[in-house]
């Protein structure tokens, strides 16, 4: 697995809630660490990725957020408007608006359309990469969430099925073969060892094989949590947690350590309520499963990203 | 400011006082089992017939109310079901799962002029797409259904799970969206050619159209471009049935029967969301039941007295093994075991009271939103059960109580709407 950084592009989706962006930052936050020139998109979406490096928004135009890591915002309407000028060399700078706003009506209705032009847009910065005309050793997507991405990055194929002409349709050749390419390519998905995210990470999983070609590669298990206790111990805690030890520990550490014995309950249970999932995980998925603990931190600001980007790097064996 | 899973009035009188309630809140927070716990505690304490829509319910949880397998139907969830969780069911609890697909087939056919426009519609490739992947699809149709399901009168309390969506206010605006979609001037500007033509394919571009058509046709291919107007063509003989409804939906989410709980989490960015969703449906003049948070960690871990006691564990553990080993309990006669597990449950607070710790910031800094209605605690376990369903309850709600209030018995006289 570790060659995982050494594709051109990374696509990363996930449940809403697991922790997707974090994952995400983090992947672009190691391979930068690695050397690596990295553009980091983030697609439609509400513009939170530059906060997980504290840095402010950022728009269309990549901006540096972190040593090697350059992030954009894409959207639908700034990738037209690259698209037009730079595929059909139409002057429309003063027409642009109503015109986006006619093809973002089409682009709703009509399958695919909304999606190849960001995923183009990504295929593209790819594809100038590896030619040598853009600086990125890696891109890495911030793509939609489970339920979405499938359309996402099915766009070229679909559209390649449904317009039998122009220019947009002569186009989906070289995205299908960026997009199928396992030594470029790799869908990620970033999972919690909980019921929802992980029935929804198997499901994703084996549609993205049956209905697209584009290459698997790791699933992130986020949020772990630690083992407290070995075997050995949980007779102790357990012992010590009641009659007279409890008495004496009371004594000890004052009366307040009642407390201090359920925080470690609670930490023990839901610790082994998460376990079916992961077993449930590791039986559905025929993947490399990497894995990041729970973080105790208090925000989630550069450190954690820093942390959750250590954990991978662990994981990959860098 | 209620501590830890303490019973909160509000939530209960609201209970009591509307028709729909509709929960939301981003992705992962819980919404679908709040949901499923507040119309469990309204049919058990509340009395009546209470209807939960959920979209997406983890399985285990569809399975525990009955709803596996099933379509678009409400169904009764058996009494037995509910007493075998430990409830004593004062009124029905009845449960429906969302499927979006039936839901716009159902539509497409009660507003299409006839069946074979139905059918035409219906067999429609840009159509499948339209309802399973246009962006706005699922929150329309989630807001529909909770109309149809509202207008038959057949329940008390309604109470909606809404469907995960990008951004959590998108489903408020998708009946203005569907209205201004199959209404708008956009539409028939873009079909009007078509329609010119006379026969439908041959085209004759207007003036106003022209640059776009000419843009369109490089990109798109002239045929693509005929399909969907050809497609539009059809679904705008729909044209005043669904802008109809989608206005009619509108006035369900604004009318003073229905009320908007939001459900988050204390953590950053479900917060942030759940504090603008808050402002927007009080800006949107939309009834803002109140805030529900969720799993979150005992007050208790952020208390000095328990820290200090946990720091005894972590720095001295071998002093406490040592006067544990004198209680002379079998297990705890191993010093270097018992400073061992002293040390990691010492660690094992600390870890959590640093969550605990953020959590009451963040509560400490809500500004834009309501003071807390309800309070759920972290459990460890997962929600698949009624009874797990009925812990959350209580925290919702506060346990059941002999002189809780009653509604009226249900039955088919109960179908009007409740006075003001």
């Amino acid at each position: 697995m570790t060659d995982l950084l050494d594709r051109r592009l990374l696509f990363v989706t996930g449940k809403g809630g697991v922790g997707k962006s974090t994952v995400t930052a983090a992947l672009a936050l190691l391979a930068a660490e690695q050397g690596k020139r990295v553009l980091l998109v983030e697609v439609d979406a509400k513009g939170n990725l530059p906060n997980l490096f504290e840095h402010p928004p950022v728009g269309f135009d990549p901006v540096a957020v972190a040593p090697g890591v350059f992030a954009m915002q894409l959207t639908t309407e700034a990738s037209l408007r690259e698209y037009l000028k730079l595929n059909l060399r139409i002057p429309m700078v003063g027409r642009i608006g109503p015109i986006a706003g006619i093809f973002d009506f089409v682009a709703n209705a009509a399958p695919g359309v909304k999606e190849i032009l960001t995923v183009g847009k990504v295929c593209w910065e790819v594809r100038e990469s590896i030619e040598g005309r853009a600086p990125w050793d890696l891109v890495v997507v911030d793509a939609a969430a489970t339920g979405h991405v499938i359309a996402q990055l099915d766009a070229p194929r679909t559209i390649r099925d449904l317009v039998q002409t122009g220019p947009i349709r002569n186009q989906t050749e070289w995205m299908m073969a960026i997009l199928s390419d396992p030594a470029i390519t790799a869908l990620n998905v970033v999972t919690a060892p909980e019921e929802m995210p992980v029935n929804e990470t198997i499901e994703l999983v084996a549609r993205a094989r049956a209905e697209t070609d584009v290459p698997l590669g790791a699933v992130v298990v986020n949020r772990v949590l630690p083992e407290p206790f070995t075997v050995a111990d949980e007779p102790v805690f357990a012992a010590m947690a009641d009659g007279p030890a409890l008495d004496r520990l009371r004594q000890e550490a004052g009366p307040a350590v009642d407390t201090v014995l359920d925080a470690a309950a609670l930490a023990v249970a839901l610790r082994r309520a998460r376990v079916p999932h992961l077993d449930a995980l590791r039986a559905g998925v025929d993947l490399p499963l990497l894995y990041v603990p729970y973080l105790f931190v208090r925000d989630h600001g550069l450190r954690a990203t820093r942390m959750v980007a250590d954990a991978l790097g662990a994981e990959l064996g860098l | 400011m209620t501590g830890s899973g303490r019973p909160a009035v509000g939530l209960e009188a609201l209970l009591a006082s509307r028709e729909v309630v509709v929960f939301c809140g981003s992705g992962g927070v819980g919404k679908t089992s709040t949901a499923a716990a507040t119309a469990l505690a309204a049919a058990t304490q509340l009395g009546g017939r209470v209807l939960v829509v959920t979209v997406d319910p983890a399985r285990r949880l569809a399975d525990a109310l009955g709803l596996d397998g099933i379509g678009n139907e409400e169904r009764r969830v058996p009494d037995a079901v509910l007493r075998a969780g430990g409830c004593t069911p004062r009124g029905e609890l009845w449960a429906a799962m969302l499927d979006t697909k039936a839901s716009w087939d159902d539509l497409v056919r009660r507003h299409a002029p006839d069946e074979a426009t139905a059918a035409q519609i219906l067999d429609n490739r840009l159509y499948d797409n339209l309802t399973s992947r246009f962006v706005q699809s699922h929150d329309y149709i989630a807001m529909e259904r909770l109309y149809d399901l509202h207008s038959t009168g057949a329940y008390d309390l309604i109470v909606v799970d809404t469907p995960p969506t990008r951004n959590a206010l998108d489903f408020l605006d998708a009946p203005q969206r569907m209205a201004d979609f199959f209404g708008g001037r956009l539409l028939r500007w873009l079909t009007a050619p078509y329609r010119l033509g006379g026969g439908r394919g041959a085209r004759f571009v207007n003036f106003a159209s022209k640059p776009f058509y000419q843009i369109a046709d490089r990109l798109l291919g002239t045929q693509f471009l005929q399909d969907i107007a050809e497609f539009f063509l059809n679904f705008e003989t729909m044209y005043s049935g669904f802008v109809g409804r989608a206005r009619a939906v509108e006035r369900l989410m604004q009318d003073r029967r229905t009320s908007f709980v939001v459900v988050t989490t204390l953590e950053g960015a479900p917060l942030r969301e759940a504090e603008f969703f808050c402002s927007e449906l009080t800006a949107r003049g939309l009834h803002l039941g109140g805030l529900v948070l969720n799993r979150v960690m005992p007050e208790a871990f952020t208390d000095p007295a328990v820290a200090a006691a946990a720091r005894v564990l972590t720095d001295d553990p071998t002093r406490v093994a040592t006067a544990l080993a004198t209680t002379g309990v079998a297990a705890l006669a191993d010093p270097v075991a018992v400073a061992r597990v002293l040390r990691t449950v010492g660690t094992s607070f600390q870890q959590l009271a640093v969550v605990a710790t953020r959590e009451a910031e963040l509560r400490a800094e809500l500004s834009r939103v309501p003071e807390a209605m309800a309070t759920v605690p972290t459990f460890a376990e997962d929600v698949h059960d009624v009874r797990s369903l009925a812990r959350i309850g209580e925290c919702l709600l506060g346990a059941p109580l002999p002189s809780a209030r009653v509604r009226a018995d249900a039955g088919a006289g109960e179908a009007e709407h409740r006075p003001r």
